[in-house]
């Protein structure tokens, strides 16, 4: 989900245009145009990223912390020079940094406005500073914080003021503005709205695509556990981290990692159940309690990835992938290739729903548990099949987006949850192909609506559909009205 | 056993479906309600006489608990009118309907478990001032009621021989007293109709014949009584009247002793027992009524 | 590792504006879970639009009060449009369309189109909505000692901060505790166990759910001017953890209990505070950097959360009898 920022940042300020309009670049230029300041905000949230330099290009970065020693968060600066503007914000573990196109000298101006409340810099006088850089190479700018001479009192600060705002790593994934999917564009970077639609047509129906792998799971779980599983959207994180680690780290071929992605992160959902869901099932423990139960695991396995992983992006793959093009659209081969791979999986899971033995009796348990067990299913183990196969499916959901989007990313999952419960709404809680058609209908949604409102607020947007569908059509597109107690 | 004026005023009403009443409290016509493509419940036309006890009988899957939950507001119909008092009802929402004065109790008992009894019988009071947001803050403007109430609320307890339990949680009580808190809990608000789904499922037998008894009460006070049964014993004993469902449309109306022997009630009910002889008068019996009854439902649930 | 300034930093926690804004957020969630049985997920968006109201509005030039009646208004408004979809719908829907509604308000907070009223995703800067409040304050500047506890008397992380957050979180208590005990507080008992039960005795179910949804979301978003008085506006640390963290801290002190909230969040920030500098004393920064012990506290207080959920779903001041989770 997240590759985007930095690499946007890259492709308008280092990249020569010939990178043929990703989506990306289509939004930068829909945010140039809205406003100057637009253009400074989004590059504040790009600049979180951290910067690599490269042979055109070079960084400016820095840590910002507190007197206490905690990350300051949220720090503005401005970096000025070589006829650049730019601005950066520090994230959440008080970096910050941006990338610059030429060497030179920069100045660096820190907005001692955005301090946390009762910091101030120990050398007002060294703001702004001046760094010289070279292409290819990072230049620290560091603005230490403290307690000048003459001003005191509320440097002493204790760490309570800061609360989890200094340490808060929060959910910031949806909505930002950097995220763009990098494997598709078009061939032509003209203003033709035609073409432009085209092109968020194809975009929303690969995302809706590879969301509906999570969805699906998520709505198999609930239709046979009546269970709101807040923490699937760890399964899909974990796929992509798999992916990432088989590849970066074990040096596996992508296609080996990917599998083995898939099969690890099936086996989690495997031990899952058997470790967590079960056990509360024999205990009976109710559907609310076991849902802030999915939330505490949520919570907990984030940080487990962000304490071994760190918050940056995780790029499963670096190299420049080669694109094809279908008339307007440019897709590239491994977005064909993950697109191939997700129909596959999808009609393989509506085969083993509908024609298979214990697929059949998976229906049977999400349409009437009692009654199926009554029939002889053993409810228990069609549960842990749906539950193998929901995290298996969240995972390969996570080793594509992981590809399609860029990077995989401590809480990328976490970002996609809500897009998932809403297509599984609208599709209707607990129906499978609804979980399917609520995908493809919420990954357009998401994208064609960046044509018309600003392309940060787009991921809004697809909430807004899923409370207007729980207003008028609680049972979802495909869901069925049904007699009241 | 039925008294004598229910059953006088009764008793030149011609035996067929949609019959008009003497003195109707309730009045719907053409209520239709449909889930999908299935026609739940179809009613052309029914009166509900006031002061006697009328029971709703039918095979599973008639619509009863269905109409049940359309006249009392808990399901919204695909089309139909009915009035109470001669007030339309329709399109009312539940909690406006009970507080026009129809009040219902559940098919699966609806006791607040995890409160105490006395708390569930003051919480079918009306007119509480202390239910308002801001006059709860301050309590003397409510206190005086909450003594009513509880008064109320003790002299109902006693008379359901609950009063030992005033205090304990709901949910510790047995299944029929359960039946029982639930009955005293909706005559807390004075109803003129009391709207009864299943009041003897789940109820210990011991505790039958008390339970009709204050069902009988009920009437002896003025009270409509409308009830959903598949205890023919109970239909027999306490109804003035008695309304045959299938198939979501009303089949047969008239009293317990001749309803029975319509064809269109036997036709109805034992449709899918054909090979039992039904034109045998000591078949309906109540227990091989019950007995059947019972099939009925044993298919039922296995399908 | 020196111990007297490890507890009083844990002692300073436990009376820290951040430890009474969660506590007060949790009072409001209480009235939503605790009495009535709603599942609200999205807390933290209450407070979010509380801190945009008031901060907002003090920025455009509106006195002290009337920033505070923008907060609320805005947190009124919000519980009328997220209630009126889906009060009448089953519980977890409730809860999905609550996270979907703060996520809403944060992604449109963040939104570079309102860089002029939000700050985006800076936010916006403590100091220019702080003075309202500070010149509100009757005691001089400066600073004051009480033990080993010093503040500055009414700047930013202040003892003004503290004893308005305190005083505003015992009145919360005061209500709480007054409409538990009053018939409408038993309305939203009965309908926290069965709402179909209670709409069957002529109550208007629907309206009693929303006066909860609104008086709790009020209640949040003071606590979200609180939450940022001795800070700043920022969008992203007020998100889906921030809620998480909310429904810790409840279910830790105990859901529909007076003081649960209360207890709960001293308890949590103080334990937090605890562990991350008990860690940072003895654990080296070569086996663990100081800001994974950061996150390996929150990896704590999610499993802390499932462990309490699973084994003690009361709280340590609930009463098992009359848990108020899971009543459906």
């Amino acid at each position: 989900m997240r590759r985007a920022a930095s690499s946007r940042a890259r492709s308008w300020t280092s990249r020569p245009p010939r990178v043929v309009g990703t989506v990306g670049r289509w939004l930068v230029l829909l945010l140039l145009t809205l406003s100057a300041t637009a253009l400074g905000q989004s590059a504040a949230v790009a600049a979180t990223e951290q910067c690599a330099p490269t042979g055109e290009s070079a960084c400016i970065n820095g840590t910002i912390r507190t007197a206490a020693g905690e990350p300051a968060v949220g720090v503005a600066l401005t970096i000025e020079g070589e006829g650049q503007e730019l601005a950066a914000t520090t994230g959440p573990d008080g970096r910050w940094s941006a990338s610059v196109t030429s060497a030179g000298t920069y100045s660096v101006t820190l907005d001692e406005g955005t301090l946390p409340a009762g910091e101030t810099l120990r050398d007002p006088a060294n703001n702004p500073r001046e760094v010289t850089v070279e292409l290819g190479a990072s230049r620290p700018a560091l603005f230490p914080l403290g307690a000048p001479a003459e001003q005191a009192p509320d440097a002493g600060d204790d760490d309570g003021a800061e609360g989890p705002g200094g340490g808060d790593q929060p959910d910031d994934a949806a909505g930002e503005p950097g995220e763009e999917p990098a494997g598709v564009g078009t061939s032509s970077s003209g203003g033709v709205t035609m073409t432009r639609f085209v092109q968020q047509l194809v975009s929303g129906l690969i995302f809706g695509l590879l969301l509906a792998l999570a969805s699906v799971g998520l709505s198999l779980i609930y239709g046979t556990t009546g269970l709101s599983n807040f923490a699937h959207g760890e399964q899909v994180t974990l796929g992509g981290i798999l992916a990432y680690m088989g590849v970066q780290f074990w040096g596996l071929p992508l296609v080996v990692a990917g599998t083995l992605a898939v099969v690890l992160a099936a086996a989690s959902g495997w031990f899952q159940d058997a470790a967590i869901w079960q056990p509360l099932r024999r205990r009976n423990v109710g559907l609310v309690q076991a849902m802030i139960v999915t939330i505490g695991l949520s919570m907990a396995l984030q940080y487990v990835f962000q304490f071994f992983f760190g918050a940056g992006p995780l790029r499963v793959v670096t190299s420049t992938p080669t694109s094809v093009s279908f008339g307007p659209v440019l897709v590239t081969r491994q977005t064909v290739a993950s697109v191939i791979i997700a129909l596959v999986t999808l009609a393989a899971v509506s085969y083993f729903l509908l024609r298979t033995r214990t697929g059949r009796a998976t229906r049977a348990v999400s349409d009437n548990a009692a009654l199926a067990a009554a029939s002889g299913i053993s409810v228990n183990r069609i549960i842990r099949v749906v539950w193998t196969l929901g995290a298996g499916l969240a995972g390969l959901g996570g080793v594509l987006l992981g590809l399609y989007l860029g990077a995989a990313r401590w809480n990328s999952g976490g970002a996609l949850l809500l897009l998932m419960f809403a297509a599984v709404t609208l599709g209707g809680l607990g129906a499978a192909f609804g979980a399917l058609a609520g995908s493809i209908v919420i990954g357009l949604v998401v994208e064609l609506s960046s044509l018309w409102i600003p392309s940060d607020m787009r991921y809004g947007a697809a909430l807004v559909i899923l409370i207007l569908v729980l207003l008028f059509r609680p049972q979802g597109i495909l869901g069925r009205a049904t007699r009241v107690g | 056993m039925p008294t004598d004026s229910a059953v006088r005023a009764l008793a030149d009403v011609p035996r067929e479906p949609g019959a008009a009443k003497p003195d109707p409290i309730v009045v719907a016509d053409d209520v239709v309600r449909r889930f999908g493509g299935m026609t739940a419940v179809d009613v052309q036309h029914v009166e509900i006489q006031r002061g006697a006890i009328t029971a709703l009988i039918g095979p599973n899957g008639a619509g009863k608990t269905t109409f049940f939950n359309l006249l009392t507001g808990f399901d919204k119909p695909s089309s139909g009118t009915w009035t109470f008092e001669g007030r339309s009802l329709h399109g009312l929402p539940a909690a406006r309907v009970a507080r026009k004065g129809m009040v219902r109790t559940f098919q699966l008992t609806k006791a607040l478990s995890r409160m105490t009894v006395i708390e569930n019988m003051r919480l079918g009071a009306g007119s509480q001032p202390g239910e308002n947001l801001f006059t709860a803050l301050v309590p003397p403007l409510w206190r005086a009621r909450e003594r009513e109430i509880t008064e109320q609320a003790e002299e109902l307890l006693v008379r359901f021989k609950l009063d030992h339990h005033r205090d304990s949680f709901a949910g510790s009580l047995s299944g029929g007293q359960r039946k029982l808190l639930e009955m005293a809990r909706a005559l807390m608000s004075k109803p003129t109709m009391v709207m009864l789904d299943e009041p003897m499922a789940g109820v210990n037998p011991a505790l039958t014949q008390s339970l009709l008894g204050h069902i009988q009460a009920l009437r002896d006070d003025g009270m409509t009584v409308l009830f959903v049964e598949h205890d023919m014993h109970m239909v027999r004993h306490i109804s003035d009247w008695v309304i045959v469902m299938a198939e979501g449309r009303i089949v047969a109306e008239g009293p317990p002793e001749t309803v029975m022997q319509d064809p269109a009630v036997v036709d109805a009910y034992l449709g899918a027992h054909h090979d039992t002889d039904l034109g045998d008068d000591a078949l309906l019996s109540d227990d091989v009524a019950e007995q059947l009854e019972a099939e009925v439902q044993a298919e039922e649930e296995k399908r | 590792m020196d111990w007297t300034n490890l507890l009083v930093n844990v002692a300073g926690e436990i009376i820290a504006p951040t430890t009474a804004a969660y506590a007060l957020a949790a009072i409001g969630l209480n009235i939503h879970f605790g009495l009535t049985g709603l599942l609200n997920m999205g807390q933290a968006g209450f407070l979010l639009l509380g801190a945009y109201g008031f901060a907002i509005a003090t920025i455009a030039g509106w006195p002290l009060w009337a920033a505070v009646l923008a907060a609320i208004l805005a947190a009124v408004v919000f519980a009328l449009i997220l209630g009126i979809p889906t009060l009448k719908l089953r519980g977890d829907y409730l809860a999905i369309v609550t996270i979907a509604a703060a996520e809403i308000v944060r992604i449109v907070g963040r939104s570079t189109t309102l860089t002029d009223l939000t700050g985006a995703s800076s936010g916006l800067r403590g100091n220019s909505y702080k003075h309202t409040f500070q010149d509100a304050s009757p005691f001089p500047d400066g600073t004051w000692e009480l033990g080993p506890f010093e503040y500055a008397i009414n700047a930013s992380n202040s003892w003004w901060i503290r004893i308005v957050g305190w005083g505003v979180v015992a009145l919360a208590c005061l209500l709480i505790w007054l409409l538990m005990r009053s018939p409408w507080g038993r309305v939203l008992k009965g309908i926290r166990e069965d709402e179909d039960a209670v709409r069957s005795l002529g109550k208007n179910v629907y309206a009693y759910k929303m006066q909860s949804l609104v008086l709790g979301g009020v209640i949040g978003a003071v606590a979200g001017i609180i939450y940022v008085l001795p800070r700043a506006v920022q969008p992203d640390a007020m998100g889906r953890s921030m809620t998480f963290f909310i429904w810790t801290i409840l279910l830790l002190g105990g859901a529909a209990t007076v003081f649960g909230p209360i207890l709960g969040s001293m308890l949590f920030w103080a334990a937090l505070m605890l562990i991350k500098l008990v860690m940072r004393g003895t654990v080296p920064e070569t086996v663990m950097r100081s800001e994974q012990i950061e996150q390996f506290g929150w990896i704590i207080v999610g499993i802390t959360l499932m462990l309490l959920v699973i084994f003690r779903p009361q709280g340590i001041l609930g009463d098992k009898k009359e848990l108020a989770i899971n009543a459906h």
